[in-house]
């Protein structure tokens, strides 16, 4: 069953066509690895696939579901989560007060402008075990202002995992990181179970490869390669976009 | 709450309950009854402008629309309760109309779309004779009886101030610390992460907005029936900056900045000006120097002073410990 659908996507940003006719299909519980030169249109096609940007032309579909029309902030109630390639937290706020406002999202609790926040014990309990599961339950106090580049990273992940997503879009995850924390947020991601579909955007090619089942390769805008690690891998096309010859 | 500052509450408390009885005359009790209105104005800004980083200028046309209704219908034969009814009835919907017209910008276009509204309802209350009486504005006559108890002496107009207050104080208390008021700060910090965290941005600032503009319309109630007149020198473009400036001294996004701001600007408005003939001047002073050194405002501001003081006084006595040793 495909999780994640794309057929013949299209977005121009005046004239410049940025995504052409991109066609995707991700099976259930698949991780798919994104890659390209920057500028392939790589962040684009996710802010297609979330609904940031509205495409000209295509559908996608979310389980079989047709969602190209379905608002954006609708979309994580529908199963859809994402990371993003420049940190998006709450600088203010302590790291748990990042996750609980990542599982307010889904609450219709949200609304709500008369309780106590911190009366929500359930959210701060399943915030507690999304950040255990990124390893930082220990420092889940701590206002994210005095956090490493690296724990923001994390708290990015736990933020989308507290989501309970069944996919999950990571936008360059191991961007800006040490050796020992690219190795760290590696066994992390490889530890999330089958029942979420990953599609991810890497350019670090050790750790990504290791991750990826199949792997997309994307050109200005267009899908050139497609295929398990292997395929790509030895396409002459990938060789020629990466090294130009 | 801490203990330090259960006791400032505490304290704040009883003082602005008794003020009354020490307060030396009329003239300061009046003072004090504006301060408080215009805290209540403030701290409906202050949804906008502090907690979900919308900034207006042209609240003082919401406030002047409830004054205005409150005027003209009392002058219409109905009575204070309706009136009272109808400027907030009035205050809502015109703040809906304003939410549905300026959220569709955030930063500056927000900021040049209120501006641009608040003009045209200081346009009409300045042209709209046959309502808003124009230039000679509108004069009320008497004060209502909240519960049967008249409200005409100012020590009584205080306590309804005080009372109104003291409610809006805690429904801010209570809204600020709800998920939807978490969700609203969320909106200031990173709108488009709200928006993939599932949240509808939009709805969250219209909500805020609706918020704003009932406690902006109260103050506009207050103010009416305290000034017993509304004219369109209400409604102006000064007006709005104004009350901004009360939330930017006193310090956006904090509950106490609004209120230390009010005080502030009435004070030298309505006080120091009785000794000072440029005390314009004096304010502008002011301003740039809360700027300078506290430029998050003077509540936020004097916490941390008062922190970094604190932290060295605690070093030095360390250090004088250790010397000794």
């Amino acid at each position: 069953m495909s999780a994640l659908t794309v057929k013949g996507l299209c977005k121009a940003f005046g004239g410049l066509q940025v995504t052409r006719d991109v066609n995707l299909d991700v099976a259930s519980g698949e991780r798919r690895l994104i890659i390209g030169p920057n500028g392939a249109g790589k962040t684009t096609l996710f802010n297609l696939i979330t609904g940031e940007l509205t495409p000209d032309a295509g559908s996608i579909a979310l389980f079989t579901r047709d969602i190209t029309h379905v608002p954006s902030r609708r979309r994580p109630h529908l199963g859809m989560a994402r990371t993003y390639q420049i940190i998006t937290l709450f600088p203010h706020d302590t790291i748990i007060h990042n996750v609980s406002l990542a599982l307010l999202g889904l609450s219709p609790m949200r609304w709500n402008p008369l309780i106590d926040m911190r009366r929500l014990a359930h959210l701060t309990e399943h915030g507690r075990a999304a950040l255990d599961r990124v390893g930082l339950s220990h420092l889940a106090d701590r206002p994210l202002a005095q956090t490493s580049y690296g724990e923001r990273r994390r708290v990015e992940i736990a933020m989308a995992l507290a989501q309970s997503p069944k996919v999950l879009l990571l936008d360059e995850p191991f961007a800006g990181l040490s050796i020992d924390e690219r190795r760290d947020v590696h066994q992390l991601l490889l530890g999330i179970p089958r029942d979420v579909t990953m599609v991810m955007i890497e350019h670090n090619m050790d750790v990504a490869l290791e991750f990826a089942e199949r792997i997309t390769l994307l050109h200005f805008g267009e899908v050139i390669v497609e295929g398990t690690r292997a395929e790509v891998v030895a396409d002459p096309r990938t060789r020629e976009v990466y090294l130009g010859h | 709450m801490s203990g330090v500052r259960l006791i400032g509450f505490a304290v704040t408390f009883v003082a602005l309950v008794t003020l009354p009885y020490w307060m030396p005359g009329d003239y300061y009790l009046n003072v004090s009854s504006q301060i408080l209105y215009y805290a209540i104005f403030a701290l409906g800004l202050n949804i906008l402008a502090g907690y979900a980083g919308l900034v207006s200028l042209g609240h003082a046309g919401l406030f002047g629309i409830a004054a205005y209704t409150t005027g003209y219908m009392l002058q219409q034969g109905f009575g204070h309760p309706a009136a009272i009814i109808g400027a907030l009835i009035m205050g809502m919907a015109s703040m809906a109309l304003y939410a549905v017209l300026s959220l569709r910008a955030t930063g500056i276009g927000f900021i040049m779309i209120t501006l641009a509204l608040g003009e045209i309802i200081w346009g009409l209350a300045y042209r709209w004779t046959s309502i808003t009486g124009g230039d000679n504005g509108i004069n009320l006559h008497g004060r209502p009886h909240p519960f049967g108890t008249a409200i005409d002496t100012p020590a009584s107009f205080y306590y309804t101030t005080l009372t109104v207050f003291l409610l809006s104080v805690a429904i801010m208390m209570v809204f600020v610390r709800s998920p939807l008021g978490a969700a609203l700060m969320g909106t200031r910090d990173q709108p488009r992460r709200m928006n993939a965290l599932g949240y509808h941005v939009w709805a969250i600032r219209f909500w805020a907005c609706m918020f704003s503009g009932l406690l902006t319309a109260v103050s506009g109630i207050l103010f009416v029936y305290y000034t017993q007149f509304i004219s369109p020198q209400a409604v102006d473009l000064t007006s709005s900056a104004e009350v901004l400036l009360m939330v930017i001294s006193g310090g956006a996004g904090t509950l106490l900045g609004p209120i230390v701001g009010a005080a502030l600007v009435i004070v030298v408005k309505s006080v120091v000006s009785g000794f000072i003939e440029r005390w314009n001047m004096l304010l502008g002073a002011i301003f740039v120097f809360i700027v300078i050194l506290m430029p998050e405002g003077l509540v936020p501001g004097s916490a941390r002073l008062w922190r970094l003081v604190s932290r060295k006084s605690r070093l030095r006595r360390d250090l004088k410990a250790e010397a000794k040793r």
